[in-house]
């Protein structure tokens, strides 16, 4: 060992400090900062006003009437639920879609394994941003799917299929952006299974579905449920696919935390959407350490994506 | 293993595999090739033209997005890279620690904490403490998320890498500088490469937190192509977003080459 001269702590401590205080000065302050804001008063003209205050998470399920009572309001708690189904389905979706292409991949020789996921890497490195406008031109009015219909006169000059600004707009959006990082972990699992033991299976007259479901799926489950969360958290903070896609109107907990503090400047009210969603984040990776330590999984599946 | 071959092997994966290739790809061409349509609307075609890609180069504002893109990513990928390879030889190379595991958690930290949380809580705190260094502000910023991206390529590198050598050289009575300077670095130069160039293709494309903590003037070309897509979609967005595109893809690629020699070398 090189590092174990004469003062190897110290040595250590200079090699992670820069991380450390990056990471910590610019991350982990900022967001117990921001958790301080959400039960800070709003100061109408953005910011915050210095007086301890629970009205952003009140917010979330009431409003005042103008006689300063708490009416109960779904409207928030409609995004939470939409954000949640939204994400759900964006990741089962991925999973369908993910999960056979994976294992497409990992039964192909070893030069053309390198050669798929490198085009599956590929979109995922590029600009989401981009990627996301690309499926305005296709899904918009005028747009790719839309040109056909109008050539054979189905659809009137004045009508639209309506596929834009809508939740199958934003899903699909997401499972777009997304899917690569389902595919990788999954390829990472079903790379190292040992295709003899599906061999044995069938020799031992199982059918291919109770092959499927007995041997490939248990082996392959770090794979699953690294994918699945790795989907599932930046789908549930989605800004750009709800704004783009959804025109707005369709809020997710990402955009509604972006109004706050762009337009809308409820600051602490954004700091606590900003806060549910961390919530949600952080029993997601709890979940995850509890299954990988149960099934015995090595950091591996993650490190792949 | 040719006689496992039938075993497991399902029909009409192939399709669907070549499906899902479209499905991933379609969208990018059609994208770029509206780039090229000479016409004033996005979706309606009106004959092929290079004159949107003469119209974006000329523009002012896309050229200093362009270079505050290019300023941003250089110097945090830089600064990230070093940042990375300090904290993963201490890492691989330090022997166990007390805060070994807390110390990897933090590193990752970006990785998890989605983006816009990321971004409002960095907004907080620039705004809160009043700093404002203009483009420093984004780079501070570009730096915190591209440290976990450049950690990564380069653990893995070490990690990977036969310490038989070190130990040659240390046995050679090589100082510990001389035997970092001369072995270690020497061999770990290409997960260091790999580490950059994911870094630089991450700060090029990051969009979320750069709009919630640039300033007017420190426009990033993502933000500014952002702003275009809400103006109203001319092919100047696709051609600008073309070029993008084309960038990281070298990008990726050249990482994927670097590390494929990896690959080949230790096999």
């Amino acid at each position: 060992m090189i590092a174990s001269a004469r003062t190897p702590a110290l040595r250590r401590l200079l090699g992670l400090l820069p991380a450390l205080v990056v990471i910590g000065l610019f991350m982990l302050v900022p967001v117990a900062i921001m958790a301080l804001y959400s039960f800070l008063e709003a100061n109408p003209f953005g910011g915050v006003v210095w007086r301890f205050s629970p009205e952003a998470y009140v917010q979330f399920l009431f409003e005042r009437d103008l006689a300063d009572n708490l009416v109960f309001q779904s409207g928030y708690l409609i995004i939470i639920l939409r954000s949640l189904g939204l994400a759900v389905l964006a990741t089962i979706l991925c999973l369908i879609v993910g999960f056979p292409i994976a294992y497409f991949i990992a039964r192909q020789p070893a030069r053309l394994r390198n050669i798929w996921i490198y085009l599956i890497t590929i979109p995922f490195w590029t600009n989401q941003l981009v990627r996301t406008f690309a499926w305005i031109i296709i899904l918009g009015r005028n747009g790719t799917i839309e040109l056909p219909f109008r050539w054979l006169g189905l659809l009137g000059a004045d009508d639209t299929l309506g596929l834009m600004y809508s939740d199958f707009a934003i899903v699909i959006g997401l499972i777009y952006a997304f899917i690569p990082i389902m595919v990788l972990p999954i390829y990472a699992s079903l790379e190292k299974l040992d295709f003899r033991l599906v061999e044995a299976s069938a020799d031992l007259y199982s059918s291919t579905f109770e092959t499927f479901r007995r041997v490939i799926i248990p082996l392959a489950k770090p794979g699953i449920v690294a994918g699945s969360i790795l989907v599932f958290i930046p789908c549930l903070g989605a800004f750009i696919q709800p704004d783009l896609l959804g025109g707005g109107k369709k809020l997710m907990l990402g955009s509604l935390v972006q109004f706050q503090f762009a337009t809308a400047r409820n600051w602490p009210f954004g700091a606590a959407v900003a806060m549910i969603l961390l919530t949600f984040v952080v029993l997601c990776l709890l979940w995850y350490a509890q299954a990988a330590r149960r099934a015995g999984a090595q950091s591996g599946a993650l490190a792949h994506a | 293993m040719p006689e496992f071959r039938n075993v497991g092997e399902v029909r009409g994966l192939r399709s669907t595999a070549y499906g899902f290739m479209a499905f991933l790809y379609l969208p990018i061409i059609i994208l770029i090739l509206y780039s090229f349509n000479s016409g004033s609307l996005v979706m309606v075609w009106s004959g092929f033209g290079l004159n949107w890609y003469a119209k974006a180069f000329g523009n002012a504002d896309i050229q200093r997005a362009a270079l505050n893109s290019l300023i941003v990513a250089t110097v945090a990928t830089a600064l990230a890279t070093v940042i990375a390879t300090l904290a993963a030889l201490v890492m691989t190379r330090g022997g166990p620690f007390r805060g070994r595991g807390a110390s990897l958690t933090m590193i990752s930290l970006p990785l998890m904490v989605p983006e816009i949380v990321t971004a409002v809580a960095m907004l907080i705190v620039f705004a809160g403490t009043g700093l404002s260094l203009g483009l420093g502000n984004v780079i501070i910023a570009h730096v915190t998320f591209c440290i976990p991206f450049a950690f990564m390529p380069i653990r893995a590198r070490l990690e990977g890498m036969d310490t038989t050598l070190e130990q040659a050289s240390a046995d050679l009575y090589g100082s510990d500088w001389a035997t970092f300077r001369y072995v270690t670095l020497p061999i770990l130069m290409p997960g260091i490469l790999a580490g950059a160039m994911l870094s630089f293709v991450i700060s090029l494309d990051d969009f979320i937190i750069t709009m919630m903590v640039a300033g007017a003037g420190s426009t990033t070309l993502p933000v500014y192509i952002y702003s275009m897509i809400r103006q109203g979609v001319t092919p100047e967005v696709n051609a600008v977003s073309s070029l993008l595109l084309l960038a990281s893809v070298l990008l990726v690629t050249l990482y994927w080459l670097v590390t494929r020699n990896r690959a080949a070398a230790t096999a």
